[in-house]
């Protein structure tokens, strides 16, 4: 129904002439803007709702004292579901270090928390598939236990500042449990709070997208970073890294370049890089955890996810 | 009445301080707002940023903000008893 409106306004509204790159690209801009907003507001007032059953008071609860493995995975899921801004970043480690949450698990919690985040997933999800957004997710997951219990394998507690060991933290008081009409506004407020932030970079991506698709030839990404070329995922990581926080802006315009021969792989170690390495989280990470710290997780995530990328090149 | 936004200092913990004073505003109570960036100060209340603490009790914590009104009646609760 959605392509149909599309086609009609590019065609019949706009009198763009049928067949022409120009018709091409408004048509599919058009139609992705429309289709990612509704799946945006919908995804993410779900997604809003099953995060306010799980504050991160819960999930520290639910990790203290938790076993490495089984600790690991759990903190990875649960990133997932807790709602966490990174300016809370240095707050939520304290208290989960504080509440005996194993060092490496407090990680798994941190790299999956960014990484498989709403925004990212119902882009991908629109844009690209169902597939390779499960591809997207379980990897993401897996790249955030495997980093996780690597660090807690390693015994790296003695690189966290030691003040984290020293404060103590009040018997964490509680807001008031909210009842479900709360949580409906919460989801409301959340989703709006998204959508504002986001909207702008999506339409332009979105745009770029709908250029690339009617523009660049077909082979184009094939000629420099088909899965032959041993360099693209590397460089696409190095990439990602400045390029934090703006899921939405990348996302469009990355899946556009797939359909121009862009490797499946490459795709996502630079989606992980974009979202996982971000410069000011290292730079928040750095107020709790030593330097020493801070390179070993960069590293262990930067080895992975150019890990994962080859993977999916040579198997997809 | 003693109010306290807790936050390291966010664009977020701004949003809640300018809350906090037009809720103060509006309701026509002369309170002083502490913020609170000191983080061992704010782990004794909460660890999601930002935080409204009305009396020494937390009434919000994390994103997003609560509304305007949903403020002014977390004060009012304090101010009846």
């Amino acid at each position: 129904m959605l392509k149909e409106f599309a086609t009609y306004v590019t065609y019949e509204l706009i009198k763009i002439e049928r067949g022409t790159h120009l018709g091409d690209a408004v048509e599919f801009f058009i139609y992705d803007t429309l289709k990612i907003f509704i799946l945006l507001s919908v995804i993410i007032f779900v997604i809003s709702i099953i995060r306010s059953y799980f504050p991160p008071e819960k999930t520290k609860k639910i990790l203290s004292n938790k076993k490495q493995f089984i600790g690991n995975i759990m903190a990875a899921l649960l990133g997932v579901l807790t709602p966490f801004c990174s300016c809370s970043a240095v707050p939520l480690f304290i208290g989960f270090i504080e509440a005996g949450v194993p060092l490496g698990v407090t990680f798994s919690f941190l790299i999956a928390s960014p990484m498989v985040n709403e925004v990212a997933v119902v882009l991908l999800w629109g844009l690209l598939g169902w597939k390779l957004t499960a591809i997207y997710i379980g990897t993401g997951l897996l790249v955030a236990i495997a980093g996780g219990i690597i660090i807690g394998k390693l015994r790296l507690e003695r690189w966290v500042e030691e003040y984290v060991y020293q404060i103590q933290m009040g018997e964490g008081q509680e807001v008031v449990k909210p009842t479900f009409k709360e949580r409906v506004q919460y989801a409301k407020d959340n989703t709006k709070d998204i959508l504002k932030r986001v909207w702008l970079f999506v339409v332009i991506a979105i745009g770029i997208g709908g250029f690339i698709h009617g523009y660049v030839p077909e082979d184009f990404m094939t000629r420099y970073a088909g899965p032959q070329n041993p360099f693209a995922v590397p460089v696409a990581v190095l990439l990602g890294v400045p390029l934090y926080a703006n899921a939405a802006g990348v996302i469009p315009i990355v899946s556009a370049l797939i359909n121009k021969g862009l490797a499946v792989g490459t795709v996502l170690a630079f989606m992980m890089a974009v979202t996982a390495l971000s410069l000011p989280e290292m730079i928040i990470l750095r107020k709790v955890i030593k330097l020493p710290l801070l390179a070993v997780f960069v590293g262990i995530m930067t080895v992975t996810i150019i890990g994962v990328g080859y993977l999916f090149n040579a198997i997809l | 009445m003693e109010i306290k936004v807790l936050g390291p200092g966010c664009p977020n913990c701004h949003a809640m301080e300018e809350l906090a004073k037009k809720a103060l505003k509006e309701l026509g109570i002369d309170a002083a707002i502490e913020k609170v960036s000191d983080i061992k100060e704010i782990m004794r209340y909460t660890m999601s940023t930002p935080g409204l603490v009305v009396n020494g009790k937390l009434k919000h914590s994390g994103k997003p903000l609560p509304s305007l009104d949903k403020v002014k009646e977390m004060i009012k609760q304090e101010t009846q008893t």
